[in-house]
C-alpha cells in the first residue's frame, strides 16, 4: 500500500494511499484529488491526467513509454521530459512517498 | 439546518459533480439518486472491454462506494425520481417519499432510442446502455453463434469489433448509405468499412430492419427488401434521446435538452443541469447536446461551482474517442459545415492516418486513427481557431510541432 503524494501547481498537497496494481491516476481518483479528470478511465486517450516525475522518481517509475504514452504527451501543453500520464504508471511498495507534481490545467 | 444539494442520476457527471461540490467548498448535504443498481461506473467500457469480458463490474466503478461516503455523499441507488416540485422545492420519489432540495442538479443522461418492430420484444434483442444490458447480452455470445447489430454507430461498431474477437459471425445493418454517416466524413466511413470487412464482419449499408423473427427467442433479423438474416443475438444502437421529461414538467426550459447558460444554470436559478441531457453554448459551435464524458467532467464542475457561487464558465472543445480491434480513433471538435477533408496517412492501406475538417481554410474537426499526435495538435488549433495550409496538413513528413509556431 504506498502512500504517494500530489502537488497541484499552486502547491496544494494532496497525500494519497493507493493499492498495490492500481494506476496513479485511479489512486487521484479515488481520492477525489483535483486536478486529475481522467475522463478516457485509463486508456490514454485524452491526456487529462499528466503529471511530472521529479528526475529521481523518474529513474524508478521510467519515462513515458514510446507508442501512445509519448504521442499523446509530445504535443501536449506544458508536457517536458518529466512528464507522464499518471494512468499509466503502476503503482507497487516500491513507490511509497511518489511525489507526483500537476500542472496548471489538463486540457 | 444544513443546506441540502440534491443530484439527479447517478452516472459520469454525478461522480464529478458530486466531488466538485466538496473541492468547491459545499458544506451541506449531497445526496445522489440513481435508479441504476451500482455507484457511477465507466460507461464507455461496456461496449468495449466489458463486453469482452476483460473487466469485472468492480472494475468499472469510477471509485468505490466507500470515498464517496468518506466526503459525505450520500447514495440512493435503485431509486427514481418521478417529479420536481420547484414551487417547494422538493423531489418526489417512485415510491411516493418526497425529499427537500435547496439546490438541484439534474444528471439524468440519456436512454437508448427503441425501435418499434414486430418482434423487437424477442428474447436476444438487446440495447447497450448499461451494465445490466451487457450482462443480458452475454448471455447470447459464444463462438460461431450469429450477431447482427442494428445501426453502424460508434456503438455498433464497437460492438461488432468485440463481438467478433468473441468469435462470433457478425453483421451490422445500417440504413444510410455508408456506416457512421451522421458524424464523419465519407473518407472516415470507407476507411472503417474496409477494416470491419478485413477483419470478418458483414457491413451491409442501405438496411432498412422491418422486424424479427423466432418464438421466444429470436431466429432471424427480417429486412425490408425481403432478406432474412439468421441470428441468435441482435444488439440494437441507433442512438439516445436525452432524458429531460422531469425537467421538462417541472416547467424548465427544454430544446433538444434541458437548456443551459455556459454556468449550466436552467431557467430556475436553484436547479443546474450537466451531461448528455443539457444542450448548452458553444462559442465555436453555437448551441450543441454533446454525448460524452468530458462533456459531463467537464460541464459538472462548472455546475459545482455555481452551485457554491463561483463562476466558472463551461467552454471546452468537444472530443470523443472510440477502440476498434487495433484502432484508437480520437475526434477533436464537431465537423458540421465542413467544406474541404484533408487526409494525411495512408487512409487506404494503412491503419494510421487523421482527417482534418476545414471551413473556410480553418480547422474545425478531426478524426485521428492511431495518431495521438495529430489528435493533440489538432485540439489546439481547433480551440485557437486557426487557419491552416491544406497542403502542408496533408504531407506526413511534416513535423506537427511546426504547426504551434505558424
Ligand atoms: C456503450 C457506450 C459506449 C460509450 N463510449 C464512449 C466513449 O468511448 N467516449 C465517450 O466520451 N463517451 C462514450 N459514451 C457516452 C458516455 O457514456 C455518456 O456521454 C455519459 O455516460 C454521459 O453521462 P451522464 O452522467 O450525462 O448520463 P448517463 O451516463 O446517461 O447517466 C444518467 C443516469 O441517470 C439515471 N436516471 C435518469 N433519470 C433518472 C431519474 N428520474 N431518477 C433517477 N435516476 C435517473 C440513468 O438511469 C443513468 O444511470 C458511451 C456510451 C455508451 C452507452
Ligand atoms: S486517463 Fe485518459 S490519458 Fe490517462
Amino acid at each position: 500500500m504506498p502512500k504517494i503524494t500530489f502537488i497541484s501547481a499552486d502547491d496544494q498537497q494532496y497525500q494519497v494511499e493507493a493499492a498495490n496494481g492500481q494506476t496513479a491516476m485511479d489512486a487521484a481518483l479515488d481520492n477525489m484529488v483535483p486536478g486529475i479528470d481522467g475522463d478516457c478511465g485509463g486508456v490514454a486517450a485524452c491526456g487529462t491526467c499528466h503529471v511530472y516525475a521529479d528526475d529521481q522518481w523518474l529513474a524508478k517509475i521510467g519515462s513515458a513509454t514510446p507508442g501512445i504514452e509519448q504521442d499523446m504527451l509530445a504535443l501536449t501543453d506544458n508536457a517536458t521530459a518529466c512528464s507522464r500520464l499518471a494512468c499509466q504508471i503502476t503503482l507497487g511498495d516500491e513507490h511509497d512517498g511518489l511525489i507526483l507534481r500537476m500542472p496548471a490545467a489538463q486540457h | 439546518m444544513r443546506p441540502t444539494c440534491i443530484i439527479i442520476g447517478a452516472s459520469h457527471a454525478a461522480a464529478q459533480l458530486a466531488p466538485s461540490l466538496r473541492q468547491e467548498g459545499w458544506e451541506g448535504d449531497i445526496i445522489v439518486i440513481g435508479d441504476e443498481a451500482y455507484v457511477p461506473y465507466h460507461r464507455p467500457p461496456l461496449s468495449k472491454a466489458y463486453l469482452l469480458g476483460e473487466k469485472s463490474a468492480d472494475e468499472l466503478l469510477i471509485r468505490p462506494q466507500e470515498i464517496y461516503s468518506k466526503h459525505n455523499i450520500v447514495f440512493r441507488l435503485g431509486t427514481r425520481v418521478s417529479a420536481i416540485n420547484r414551487a417547494e422545492k422538493t423531489l418526489t420519489l417512485h415510491d411516493g417519499e418526497r425529499l427537500s432540495y435547496d439546490k438541484l442538479a439534474i444528471c439524468t443522461g440519456a436512454r437508448v432510442r427503441k425501435v418499434a418492430l414486430p418482434g423487437s420484444e424477442l428474447q436476444g434483442v438487446h440495447y447497450l446502455r448499461n451494465i445490466q444490458d451487457v450482462d443480458a447480452i452475454r448471455q447470447h455470445t459464444g463462438e460461431h453463434k450469429r450477431a447482427v447489430i442494428v445501426g453502424g454507430g460508434y456503438i455498433g461498431l464497437e460492438t461488432a469489433a468485440v463481438l467478433k474477437k468473441l468469435g462470433m459471425q457478425v453483421t451490422v445493418l445500417e440504413m444510410a448509405p455508408r456506416v457512421l454517416a451522421r458524424v464523419t466524413a465519407p473518407e472516415m466511413s470507407a476507411f472503417f468499412q474496409r477494416v470491419h470487412r478485413a477483419e470478418g464482419v458483414i457491413i451491409r449499408t442501405d438496411a432498412v430492419v422491418s422486424g424479427f423473427a423466432g418464438e421466444d427467442r429470436v431466429t432471424a433479423v427480417l429486412c425490408a427488401d425481403g432478406s432474412r438474416l439468421p441470428a441468435d443475438l441482435v444488439v440494437i444502437g441507433i442512438g439516445v434521446i436525452p432524458n429531460t421529461e422531469l425537467a421538462a414538467d417541472a416547467g424548465l426550459a427544454v430544446a433538444n435538452g434541458i437548456t443551459v447558460d455556459e454556468l449550466a444554470r436552467t431557467s430556475d436559478p436553484d436547479i443546474v443541469a450537466a451531461g448528455d441531457c443539457t444542450s448548452h453554448p458553444s462559442k465555436l459551435y453555437g448551441r450543441i447536446r454533446l454525448e460524452s464524458v468530458p462533456n459531463a467532467s467537464e460541464q459538472a464542475k462548472t455546475a459545482a461551482a455555481t452551485i457554491c457561487g463561483k463562476n466558472k464558465p463551461y467552454d471546452a472543445l468537444p472530443w470523443f474517442w472510440s477502440d476498434q480491434y487495433d484502432l484508437k480513433l480520437q475526434m477533436a471538435g464537431l465537423n458540421q459545415g465542413y467544406d474541404q477533408v484533408v487526409i494525411r496517412g495512408d487512409r487506404d492501406h494503412s491503419r494510421s492516418f487523421a482527417a482534418f475538417y476545414l471551413k473556410n481554410g480553418q480547422l474545425i474537426a478531426a478524426d485521428c486513427v492511431n495518431r495521438p499526435q495529430e489528435f493533440m495538435l489538432s485540439k489546439r488549433l481547433i480551440a485557437s481557431a486557426t487557419t491552416v495550409d491544406a497542403a502542408k496538413l496533408a504531407d506526413d513528413r511534416l513535423e506537427l510541432k511546426s504547426f504551434l509556431t505558424t
